[in-house]
């Protein structure tokens, strides 16, 4: 085994190695903002060559099967690799201005960030039920300091430790799944999975067992209804920027772990749990759309908006074909754009140096920022999934794909609550369009705040001009996936 | 010119208005202002000139679509490319114009609008593009797109620039019009998954009116379907007793505002009738006749009394406009009665009567808005019992109005006689009760127009505020003079109306009727 053979790792060996070397240059310099912003800035192009590396090594055609067939590379990890990779070094450049202002500024959180993401590559390329476990944790461990950042903030406690508790639990529901599922097949590696259910066409109870507690592990990953609970807390509870992150980067790749276990070994038997995902898609549709409408807190509004979205891109796991799971990563790709954007005008809303983050504090932004609100406003216009918007696209794609798998109940329920949706979206739009103005937000947050939401705002905006640069890596990524 | 992209420039012409605003426009707060009015009302008044070099190049002889453009957009995910496609023919013609026309209008009508003027005439513009988009696109996706566009510039209309319920009618009208598309837009995907199924997948509208016309989709499906575009379509129309979003949004809406609504957004479900529901589900649009029918007459008779009690002049209007929409959609539904032996003529005159009513009455309730908003400008309200006398200080004022009323009314000689009775016509020889239910609408509309033009016009001028009111400025007079011009014209002569949409409207009843005759050839022998 030389190294050039693992060519399809070195994303996640430099990465690993990098997390170590910042980790390094933070402990051997002085402590202070003035090293965090460095660890900062390196950890983002730390992921940004990372991002370029796994382009870079992609395997031209086929899946490439690394350590003893734990491990695969194709079109669709990188792809969902590269999302996140950007999403991760989005977050980090989110928090940088954030964590000084708080004075929580310290290098531990890029190279928490770092490790988390490196987690997250791991699940996307996991072609085993264990080394799945091995980087879910990864990521989980990192996530729950993360989301503690904060400690002299009892919120901020409160929110890593529910997150720990619960996030543990549904790890165990996890790995005792994956041990019935070994016990009944002999196997956890998912390609002798796949041969072994492609010969039997059945499976056991005890593997149906399984697959159900292996789902309740992923839908608690994913902040599917009824496994949500904690999202609300920990959104509201962690520090901005860690929320941010939470419901950008770990989301989809757990999404695209849940696509990857659920089509991949699982694949032929959609008869047994294509009802379930049914079921959790509706309930994480309408929790989204209903409990959202009570929220004052912009946070916890944006936390159940994400349950939400989870419910819609579902939709195209449920319909479990090709245009289902193309829709689910056009989807996901467009719902980060959008809520980072939407986190980056959130992360705007201070006075007099102090974060505010009710919905009425955006009372008038029209006027006092009209630039800042336009945006915000086709962000909830897009989320409320109205053309021309990318949003909109995103929607067609899901469901399409529902439609074409005859599942019109879903559909026609899912438009439904897109409906009841919309009324929270448009309230944030009427708040800042149609109320009176307040006292402005303070004009000091940072050049790479504005740059972030005007950039995603503006490929929101402008998504419908070039819809097949994404629509087409899309689908080149589920044939590696599911096959020509 | 042929090979000018006329149809595209006239949608997007007025979009790259709005760009240039909210980019260029910089200043003081006079200036904005002042560049922002006339930046649109170019942008508007070059938008309609492009809009008549088209109709003057319509060719009225043929049903097919014309000045198409197609260009592909993206592939989906089995293979389909989807497509941007433009293109006109004699249904949608008169509603390009009518939208191009009233949007100088209402830039014309604002000009004395103080409040966050460049945003408004950004809203106006962007609103312009998605409504000519909607009459002229000829896929399923981009009909869509522009057709819930709109619901975006609208609802910051009304929120923003409207009256003291403003918040709670923008989001009736929002999620109302959105609750009906969003069932439209599964049915859509249900088209295409139908015509996948058939072997030839396709969002193209022309191909699927095609599919329609010669292998026709199944009767089960064209029912659910024929409902999920009915749900979208009747909320817009709207048709009792989906119409309660209406009288809110217009009473809130500022003048202009009011006057799109009523011009053009209430004729994109009339159109969505005559471009999907009758001629791509027409075993289901015979079945469902008699649910329209009674909706209809409903509409006309009971919204006409409720008009006939309203207090606020911009109400009254819009329950008089839910009462006229009635009228369109017993006609285009007439449609469907087709008695053995040649017949055609029998459903042309009902459709023709309902298109001529919904260009009529978009020149009409438009005109009626804008009336109300002459006076609201000056007074400040709209309540009936505030008015009285007008004539005695507002002489040209009170003629404006009357040519309206009575256009309204359906007076011969105006615009909306001629509509009202092609429709009547029409529907008489296929159903002589709904005929005769919907006539007494005319009555009733005759009651309620002239019950508020005696109250408002006539009468002694006790009131003191009255007293030093003024008559038109000349740039109100600029505004209704080709209003009145128009609304004459087509009641005297309406013949090139009527012409631009004839050859199109002949096509569609026939392939309604072969559409309908799918595997039953005796079926318009017995009815």
């Amino acid at each position: 085994m030389t190294l050039a053979s693992l060519s399809a790792a070195w994303p996640e060996m430099l990465l690993a190695l990098a997390a170590m070397a910042l980790l390094m240059v933070g402990v051997f310099r002085q402590d202070g903002p003035g090293t965090a912003r460095l660890v900062s800035w390196l950890a983002v192009a730390t992921l940004v060559v990372v991002g370029v590396l796994a382009i870079f090594v992609m395997p031209e055609e086929g899946r490439k099967l690394l350590f003893a067939n734990m491990f695969v590379a194709d079109v669709y990890t990188t792809f969902v690799k590269v999302l996140v990779l950007g999403a991760a070094a989005v977050g980090i450049i989110l928090s940088i201005g954030y964590n000084e202002r708080e004075q929580i500024a310290r290098f531990e959180y890029p190279v928490l960030i770092l490790v988390a993401t490196l987690g997250m590559m791991v699940m996307i390329s996991a072609n085993d039920l264990i080394s799945l476990y091995v980087g879910l944790e990864l990521q989980s461990l990192a996530l729950y300091v993360v989301a503690a950042f904060r400690r002299d903030s009892i919120k901020s406690s409160e929110a890593g430790l529910k997150y720990f508790v619960l996030g543990a639990l549904a790890s165990g529901m996890l790995l005792y799944g994956a041990s019935m599922v070994y016990g009944f097949t002999g196997s956890t590696n998912f390609s002798q999975l796949v041969t072994v259910f492609g010969q039997t066409g059945a499976a056991s109870v005890g593997v149906i067992v399984g697959i159900v507690f292996l789902i309740v592990g992923l839908a608690f990953k994913v902040s599917a209804v009824p496994f949500h609970m904690w999202t609300p807390d920990v959104y509201e509870g962690a520090p901005t920027p860690v929320t941010a992150f939470f419901a950008a980067a770990p989301k989809l790749a757990a999404m695209a772990l849940f696509v990857s276990v659920m089509v991949g070994p699982f694949g032929k038997l959609i008869g047994q749990w294509q009802q379930i995902i049914v079921l959790i898609s509706i309930l994480s549709m309408a929790l989204g759309a209903f409990a959202a409408i009570q929220q004052t807190n912009i946070k916890r509004l944006l936390a159940y908006s994400s349950i939400g979205h989870v419910g819609y891109a579902l939709i195209g796991l449920a319909a479990g074909t090709k245009d289902g799971i193309t829709g689910i990563l056009v989807y996901m790709a467009i719902y980060i754009v959008m809520t980072l954007g939407a986190f980056a005008v959130v992360l705007c809303m201070q006075r007099d140096g102090r974060m505010v983050e009710d919905i009425k504090d955006l009372s008038g932004l029209s006027r006092t920022r009209p630039g800042m609100a336009l945006m915000m406003a086709i962000f909830m216009f897009s989320m409320a999934g109205i053309p021309p918007l990318a949003g909109f696209f995103a929607k067609i794609y899901v469901f399409m794909a529902a439609v074409e798998a005859e599942l019109y109940t879903l559909a026609i329920l899912g438009v439904l609550t897109s409906v009841v949706g919309a009324f929270y979206y448009l309230r944030i739009v009427k708040v800042m369009y149609f109320d009176e103005a307040t006292e402005s937000f303070d004009a000091n947050t940072g050049r790479e705040l504005s740059v972030i939401h005007v950039a995603a705002g503006l490929f929101t905006l402008l998504f419908f001009l070039f819809p097949s640069a994404l629509t087409q890596l899309a689908d080149q990524a589920v044939q590696s996936l599911m096959g020509g | 010119m042929g090979n000018w992209p006329l149809l595209s420039v006239i949608t997007f012409l007025p979009l790259v208005g709005a760009v240039f605003i909210l980019a260029l426009v910089r200043g003081d707060r006079e200036a904005v202002d002042r560049n922002a009015r006339f930046m649109a009302l170019w942008t508007s008044l070059a938008t309609f000139i492009v809009s008549l070099l088209v109709w003057i190049n319509f060719d009225d002889k043929t049903a097919a679509f014309q000045f198409v453009e197609k260009a592909d957009w993206f592939t989906l995910p089995g293979g389909y490319t989807l497509t941007y496609h433009m293109g006109l023919d004699g249904i949608s013609m008169l509603f390009v114009l009518l939208a191009t026309l009233l949007t100088p209008i209402c830039v014309l009508a604002s000009w004395q609008m103080k409040h966050r003027v460049r945003e408004y005439m950004v809203a106006f513009l962007a609103l312009e593009t998605f409504m000519v988009g909607t009459f002229s696109a000829l896929d399923l996706v981009t009909f869509y797109i522009f057709f819930e566009g709109v619901l975006i510039p609208m609802f910051l209309i009304i929120g923003v620039w409207g009256g003291q319920r403003r918040i709670y009618s923008a989001f009736k009208f929002f999620l109302y019009t959105l609750l009906g598309s969003v069932l439209m837009l599964i049915a859509m995907f249900a088209l295409y998954h139908a015509t996948r199924e058939a072997g030839a997948p396709t969002t193209d509208i022309a191909q699927i009116l095609e599919f329609a016309r010669t292998k026709g989709f199944d009767t089960g499906l064209q029912k659910w379907l024929w409902l999920a575009f009915f749900a979208s379509f009747a909320v817009k129309m709207p048709m009792w007793p989906v119409h309660t979003w209406l009288p809110d949004a217009h009473v809130e809406a500022p003048t202009a505002g009011s006057v799109i609504l009523a011009g053009v957004l209430l004729k994109m479900g009339g159109y969505g009738f005559l471009r999907f529901s009758l001629p791509m589900f027409p075993d289901a649009s015979i079945y469902f006749t008699p649910l329209v029918y009674v909706l209809s007459v409903i509409a006309i008779i009971y919204t006409s009394l409720v008009a006939l009690a309203q207090e606020d002049m911009k109400k009254l209007i819009a329950y008089s406009s839910v009462a006229h929409m009635g009228f369109v959609t017993i006609g285009i539904f007439a449609a469907t009665h087709q008695l053995a032996g040649d017949q055609t003529l029998l459903g042309t005159q009902a459709v023709q009567g309902a298109l001529f009513q919904m260009v009529s009455h978009g020149i009409v309730s438009a005109a009626l808005f804008l009336c109300v908003g002459v006076i609201y400008d000056r007074m400040h309200t709209r309540e009936i019992a505030r008015y009285g006398g007008l004539v005695n200080r507002m002489p040209r004022y009170a003629a404006v109005f009357m040519v309206f009323m009575l256009a309204s009314v359906g007076l011969p000689g105006t615009s909306g006689f001629v509509g009202e009775f092609l429709v009547l016509f029409g529907v008489f020889q296929a159903n002589v009760w709904v005929a005769a239910l919907a006539a007494t609408g005319v009555i009733l509309g005759a009651t309620y127009m002239l019950y508020l033009y005696r109250r408002v016009i006539f009468g002694r001028l006790t009131k003191v505020d009255l007293m030093d009111i003024t008559d038109l400025n000349l740039r109100e007079i600029l505004i209704f003079v080709p209003l009145v011009i128009l609304v004459l014209w087509m009641g005297i002569y309406p013949a090139p109306f009527l012409d631009v949409f004839d050859a199109s409207v002949q096509g569609l009843i026939q392939s309604f009727k072969s559409g309908a005759c799918i595997g039953n050839p005796a079926c318009f022998a017995v009815q």
